[in-house]
């Protein structure tokens, strides 16, 4: 009994001391420095001020925020319109394929996005390979002019985050109780009214947990407006590493990263109110 | 049958769309050319030409010495806590089930930012090796509690109290039952860890500073300079042992006892 009371002491203090340093701690920081200024002497001084979260309020940031919000939701509705009947055939499929159907999708999962954005240059550049196709299958007459602009950032987006978006849903329509969707057919509902009322709501916490999940890395993955989408395509993430190291303005840069985080916990609180006495499912 | 033909091609058409470009990456590597789109015969020059390379040796050392370490440590303090979590009642149970949560959940970025303030403003530490390890141990831990604590909740509780009622000390049972049995989810979750920590580029861009540079980080500034074979070698060599290493896991995850 005594030994078994020091494992549990040393583990779960360890845990809490490692979460308390380097987690709770620098968050604070970053609370912190966003109310405080930046002098040329340190990179973060007295006096407090509000003067980061006034500045959020200029346009060209507010433009800023507005596209990368703009994006992300587009990102998520992209996401969720090809992945949702993607996550409905895996998760209905027989038993023989699924394993396989499920680990080719845990494999762009878990591998570098890094290189999965750098693959989508070849595709999407003028003489790549997207163009190559859509010209000799005679749809387009001249190159598109793809890459470099947001439609760029939008695919390299839905290409790494889709994963994201399929996963919860998975688990989630595997927990559908089909009982439910043939008590619909019986009583009279056709497909549609079946999909809209029943299978829809039944499936509302994978919805909402793949959105989250590609929502906001959406807006924050600052290596894929910088590689697909050129110089000019600035988003959220972009304008937090922007701050950190090229304007060295550390406090608005943590003014946007708290902003950021009262967005998550939004999110979440949303996710839980909309989702209370609704199995979720551990999509986790 | 028809709607079986349908399902078949809606779910060709997006695992095209998710590995198309990756299969493109490899064949390029082997192009012998540098600036055509055209097949111009097969080539190794492209890989012999990273194998000479220097610099990107040192960085996969950096990045290697980093995973290995970073994983370990965090798959062993992953380890205890899925256990003090599966096992233990204790006040603050909830609280740190929502921080990994949210851990997991949280931007990168934001994640990245607090620990640059931490390492560079509050603690003075010289950005390198040591900043990266404590800031991938930290994003890597809460993916390894939650790989080995669903592992765990699927065992049978009975065995634990067997084991007591024979006599078993509390260290004994951790010893004999729940490490051999957690076996695959330990291996699992190291390779997960391992595989992020080699991967990851928004933290380690905010804590690497100039000097030990990492390979996700190279190849981001060679990316960045635009399509080169070399990266096209590079990038196939990467993402073949991070995809070994993501198959390997789920194998291990998916292996009954």
């Amino acid at each position: 009994m005594k030994s078994d009371q020091r494992f549990k002491w040393i583990s779960l203090g360890i845990i809490w001391v490692w979460f308390t340093l380097f987690a709770l701690l620098p968050f604070c920081l970053v609370v912190i420095s966003s109310f405080l200024s930046r002098s040329n002497a340190s990179l973060i001084s007295l006096p407090l001020s509000l003067e980061q979260y006034t500045r959020l309020a200029n346009p060209l940031y507010w433009q800023i925020f507005q596209k990368s919000v703009l994006i992300a939701a587009l990102t998520s509705l992209i996401s969720l319109c090809l992945g949702y009947p993607f996550a409905f055939i895996i998760a209905t499929a027989r038993n023989r394929f699924k394993p396989l159907l499920l680990l080719l999708v845990i494999i762009p999962f878990w591998t570098s996005s890094l290189i999965r954005s750098y693959a989508m240059i070849a595709m999407l550049k003028a003489k790549g390979v997207l163009n190559s196709l859509l010209l000799m299958l005679g749809i387009i007459h001249e190159p598109l002019t793809i890459l470099f602009t947001n439609t760029a950032v939008i695919m390299g987006l839905v290409y790494n985050l889709l994963p994201f978006m399929v996963l919860p849903l998975i688990t989630n329509i595997e927990r559908l109780d089909s009982r439910l969707v043939d008590a619909a057919h019986d009583l009279g509902a056709n497909w549609f009214t079946t999909f809209r009322r029943v299978i829809i709501p039944l499936t509302l916490p994978g919805i909402l947990a793949g959105s989250i999940l590609v929502f906001l890395p959406a807006m924050t993955m600052f290596y894929i407006p910088d590689i697909l989408g050129g110089a000019k395509s600035m988003l959220l993430g972009n304008l937090i590493q922007n701050q950190f190291f090229i304007a060295e303005n550390w406090p608005m840069g943590s003014a946007i990263s708290t902003m950021l985080t009262i967005l998550l916990a939004l999110l979440i609180l949303f996710y839980l109110w909309a989702t209370k006495g609704r199995k979720r499912g551990d999509w986790l | 049958m028809n709607r079986r033909y349908l399902h078949v091609a809606y779910l060709g058409m997006i695992y095209l769309f998710l590995y198309c470009p990756l299969f493109i990456l490899v064949v390029y590597s082997f192009n012998d050319t540098r600036y055509s789109l055209l097949w111009q015969g097969f080539t190794w020059h492209w890989y012999q030409e990273l194998f000479h390379d220097r610099s990107l040796w040192l960085a996969t050392w950096h990045s290697f010495t980093l995973g290995i370490t970073s994983a370990s440590i965090a798959t062993l303090i992953g380890m205890i806590t899925a256990i003090s979590l599966y096992r233990y009642q204790f006040t603050g149970k909830k609280i740190l089930n929502g921080l990994i949560f949210i851990l997991i959940l949280s931007p990168e970025i934001v994640m990245g930012a607090s620990l640059l303030i931490l390492f560079a403003f509050l603690l003075q530490l010289k950005l390198g090796f040591l900043t990266l390890l404590l800031s991938h141990v930290t994003f890597c831990t809460p993916f390894v509690i939650v790989t080995i604590y669903s592992r765990l909740v699927s065992f049978d509780k009975n065995i634990f109290e067997a084991a007591k009622d024979l006599g078993a000390a509390d260290w004994q049972i951790l010893k004999r039952i729940i490490i051999p049995l957690l076996w695959p989810a330990l291996f699992a979750g190291w390779l997960l860890s391992f595989t992020l920590s080699l991967d990851d580029v928004i933290i380690s861009y905010f804590v690497a500073g100039p000097e030990f540079e990492i390979l996700p980080l190279k190849i981001y500034s060679m990316v960045r300079s635009g399509i080169k074979p070399e990266i096209n070698a590079l990038c196939s060599v990467l993402f073949f042992l991070t995809l070994t290493l993501t198959v390997l896991s789920q194998l291990a995850l998916k292996k009954r006892n």
